[in-house]
């Protein structure tokens, strides 16, 4: 306590230890990850399940879900769940459509935030200055929303050029980089074939060419995001208003300004989410074009224990199995179940360990299903791989739930002049 | 409060919201350059038979979903997944009857039951995953919808015949179809005979919740589950229990156009029950007869809008505008009525304690009636 700097002294110094202990662990996964990832691939010949186009769309995948995710975690740590991020996003993807079209990529991401925005500040306001339920109020703003913009997709897309009333114009791409000198020598070591060396190297590859500057924009609003909520006073009074908002209203906090922020900025998240899709993950706004990634965002951030780093190893455990579904997803996919099995079974001895049995007995059982498939077929069927991401995101929460904490007063009712 | 001031508050927020989601609209209209009174104009015409028949039908199925939501939603219980565990019932049961297993209306009866515990089954996952594992049912139903469209898909593949664009399961035998109720003479459809299943799912929903202990536990544990935990509910088992009880609801949304129309699943399912039910749920206050009139709304003004186009040149996709701004305004009206009754409350108790006198405890009541 004493020798802890002056200005964050308390917060600050219980962080640092966990922190450190948890970014050796997340190395660690990854590289475990990673070896079995390439072990399946040399045992299993599915070459793409780490080629760098695979990795490349894992991350084009995951970037929407993470910014997704990423509102989510605005909302939900100031202590109102969002489950309108569906919606949000339909308003960011509609947003970039119109405002890319007329003024350019950087303009269309603004105009995808204002959009977005917007539904956020819907949501608070039946939220935060009404007291509507949480879930209510999100269920009514994806309604609303997915109404919107097909209506006014069909007002401002029919009649330009390329345009209809279901889809935008095909629009101009976000511009890339690419770190000179990297990508040729990266992407011939990954042709190689070699055991991890050339895992390593596509996934090099992926990271530093052709990387369109939409991701590093969002990559650094999650690692700003992480700044902001853990490391100054204003992410202390907004997770405050989240964890205990009579007690942040005793301390002088007004919470309902903290709550009416974060969740309208929890929509700015979810509609840049919507202009990744519109405009790096495909070339133009289409009806429907989130197909749920709102509500997969909202699980890889629970997936991710209300955190930044979390949510986004959880979109891209999501991203992942996206890409590997859309890159020879029955090949991929199916090697995949080797994985699945395995990892299933090294968590059955886990829990069998710790005295567990019925979750031993579940997992060992699941896991030998898995196995049981992957020997007995060759290949999956399209309609299996495209439940991937879906099935993944239960099974993951399935096991991880028990460890997850949410913010103390998530999804409550708050109304001031309660405290006491 | 007198009894007319009462059922004044009652209409007082289904009424506000329409009136406020009717302005919305008309002002994103006039946005867009559209004409606000041709639209009202289409949409406030009286149908024709043949449209009223539509709505019938339409309310009919959107009743039985709205149900399915109600049950989970009187517990604080959000069975986002109605639309998967109809689509996963409505094949089953498309499936089952088609075996002919038994003969005419039998088929029927155990058709039906077969619809009930598959919805009941996909939602029982949710259920299982909440209960043992405590993973939250909004993104597991959520989850299960889209795994439900893949694997109908592909079971659909494994089992049907293709005819034309599309593929189907074989045909229910014709002695066990249901055949439409000519309610209305001079129309070319008919009334679905099994939207009596509306009528006999929302009475019995009226019973069990206001008549049975199963019903005031599920109320008591949605009210506060402090309290009912107190009282000896077994909140696992009722999370269990109503999550089937909505399963099996959501399986019988199918069943009127299965017997009455179609007589097999195709590709060409309608999509979006679920989630409209969810809203027709939140408009009716999740109350029998109020989810009947949301039902009714909602269907009306999905019949009336199809028109939009042709007569007033306005893209038909306003009226799921309206729709959810309808559902957002009333759960806000309710809201604002609700603390507006409060407050009414608090002051004829005030009344009446200072009327009592100062001779009681008058200080301290009124004090925490005015916090």
């Amino acid at each position: 306590m004493t020798v802890s700097p002056p200005q964050q002294p308390e917060a600050s110094a219980s962080l640092v230890k966990p922190t450190t202990a948890r970014s050796y662990r997340i190395w660690l996964y990854i590289g475990v990850l990673l070896v079995a990832l390439s072990t399946t691939r040399v045992f299993t010949g599915a070459d793409d399940i780490t080629s760098a186009g695979t990795l490349r769309a894992a991350m084009i995948a995951a970037i929407p879900i993470a910014l997704a995710g990423l509102g989510g975690l605005w909302s939900e740590r100031a202590g109102v769940v969002n489950i309108g991020l569906e919606g949000m996003m339909i308003l960011g993807t509609l947003g970039a459509g119109y405002f890319t079209y007329h003024y350019g990529v950087w303009v269309g991401l603004m105009g995808a935030a204002l959009f977005g925005a917007v539904g956020g500040a819907l949501h608070a306001l039946a939220t935060v200055t009404f007291g509507v339920d949480h879930i209510v109020s999100g269920v009514a703003i994806n309604i609303i929303a997915a109404g919107v913009a097909s209506f006014l997709a069909e007002a401002l897309f029919t009649g330009l050029p390329g345009g209809g009333p279901t889809q935008s114009p095909s629009l101009d791409r976000p511009p890339t980089v690419t770190i000179p000198g990297l990508d040729g020598f990266t992407s011939d070591l990954a042709d190689k074939g070699w055991f991890l060396v050339s895992d390593l190297a596509a996934l090099v590859n992926a990271l530093t060419a052709r990387m369109s500057l939409f991701t590093l924009v969002a990559l650094l609003l999650i690692f700003g995001t992480g700044w902001l909520l853990w490391r100054t006073s204003f992410g202390l009074r907004l997770r405050s208003c989240g964890e205990s908002p009579w007690a942040a209203e005793t301390l002088g906090v007004n919470v309902y300004r903290y709550k009416f922020i974060a969740v309208t900025m929890s929509g700015v998240f979810a509609g840049m989410g919507g202009a990744y899709l519109a405009l790096v993950a495909s070339s133009g706004y289409q009806n429907g074009q989130t197909g749920g990634r709102g509500y997969i965002g909202l699980a890889a951030m629970i997936f991710g224990n209300w955190r930044p780093t979390g949510l986004l190893t959880g979109s891209l455990l999501f991203g992942y199995t996206d890409a590997a579904r859309l890159r020879s997803g029955g090949e991929s996919v199916h090697a995949l179940l080797l994985i699945v099995g395995v990892a299933l079974l090294a968590v059955a001895v886990w829990q069998l360990l710790r005295g567990a049995r019925v979750m031993a007995a579940v997992g060992a059982g699941v896991g030998v299903l898995a196995l049981l498939w992957y020997f007995s077929t060759d290949t999956i069927p399209g309609d299996f791989t495209q439940m991937t991401p879906y099935v993944t995101t239960m099974l993951v929460l399935a096991l991880a739930s028990q460890q997850l904490r949410m913010p103390a007063a998530d999804g409550l009712r708050y109304r001031r002049g309660e405290a006491g | 409060m007198n009894i007319l001031r009462r059922t004044a508050l009652v209409l007082a927020a289904p009424v506000l919201a329409i009136v406020v989601a009717g302005l919305l609209t008309s002002i994103v209209l006039l946005t867009v350059g559209d004409s606000p009174a041709a639209f009202w104009e289409t949409i406030l015409s009286w149908p024709e038979n043949r449209s009223l028949v539509n709505i019938i039908n339409e309310a009919s199925v959107l009743y039985l979903s709205g149900l399915a939501a109600a049950v989970g939603f009187r517990m604080n219980l959000f069975n986002i997944g109605v639309e998967g565990q109809y689509r996963v019932a409505t094949f089953a049961a498309a499936l089952f009857a088609a075996q002919a297993f038994l003969p005419g209306v039998l088929n029927t009866v155990a058709t039906i039951m077969v619809a009930m515990l598959a919805g009941a089954a996909w939602a029982g996952i949710a259920a299982v995953l909440r209960v043992t594992r405590g993973v939250s049912e909004v993104i597991s139903t959520i989850m299960l919808n889209a795994i439900a469209v893949s694997m109908v898909a592909y079971l659909l593949r494994r089992t049907g015949s293709r005819e034309g664009q599309t593929i189907v399961t074989d045909t229910i035998p014709e002695s066990s179809w249901v055949p439409g109720l000519p309610l209305l003479p001079d129309s070319v459809t008919e009334v679905y005979g099994l939207a009596i299943l509306a009528v006999i799912a929302g009475v019995a929903f009226s019973v069990v919740l206001n008549r049975t202990r199963f019903g005031f536990d599920l109320r008591a544990t949605g009210q506060s589950e402090s309290a009912a935990v107190a009282s000896g509910v077994n909140v696992k088992r009722m999370v269990l229990y109503s999550m089937l009880l909505s399963g099996a609801v959501a399986g019988l949304i199918g069943m009127p156009n299965l017997f009455g129309v179609s007589h097999n699943y195709g590709s060409t399912i309608q999509t979006g029950i679920g989630f409209a039910g969810i809203a027709v749920a939140l408009l009716g206050r999740n109350h029998p007869l109020g989810i009947a009139g949301g039902a009714l709304i909602f269907a009306y003004l999905s019949e009336q809008a199809n028109p939009l186009g042709i007569l007033a040149g306005i893209s038909p996709e306003i009226i799921a505008v309206m729709q959810g701004v309808v559902v957002l305004c009333v759960v806000i009206a309710y809201e604002v009525v609700r603390r507006y009754r409060d407050r009414l409350e608090q002051r004829s108790v005030a009344e009446a304690l200072d009327a009592s006198g100062p001779s009681g405890s008058g200080g301290s009541p009124t004090k925490e009636v005015t916090a």
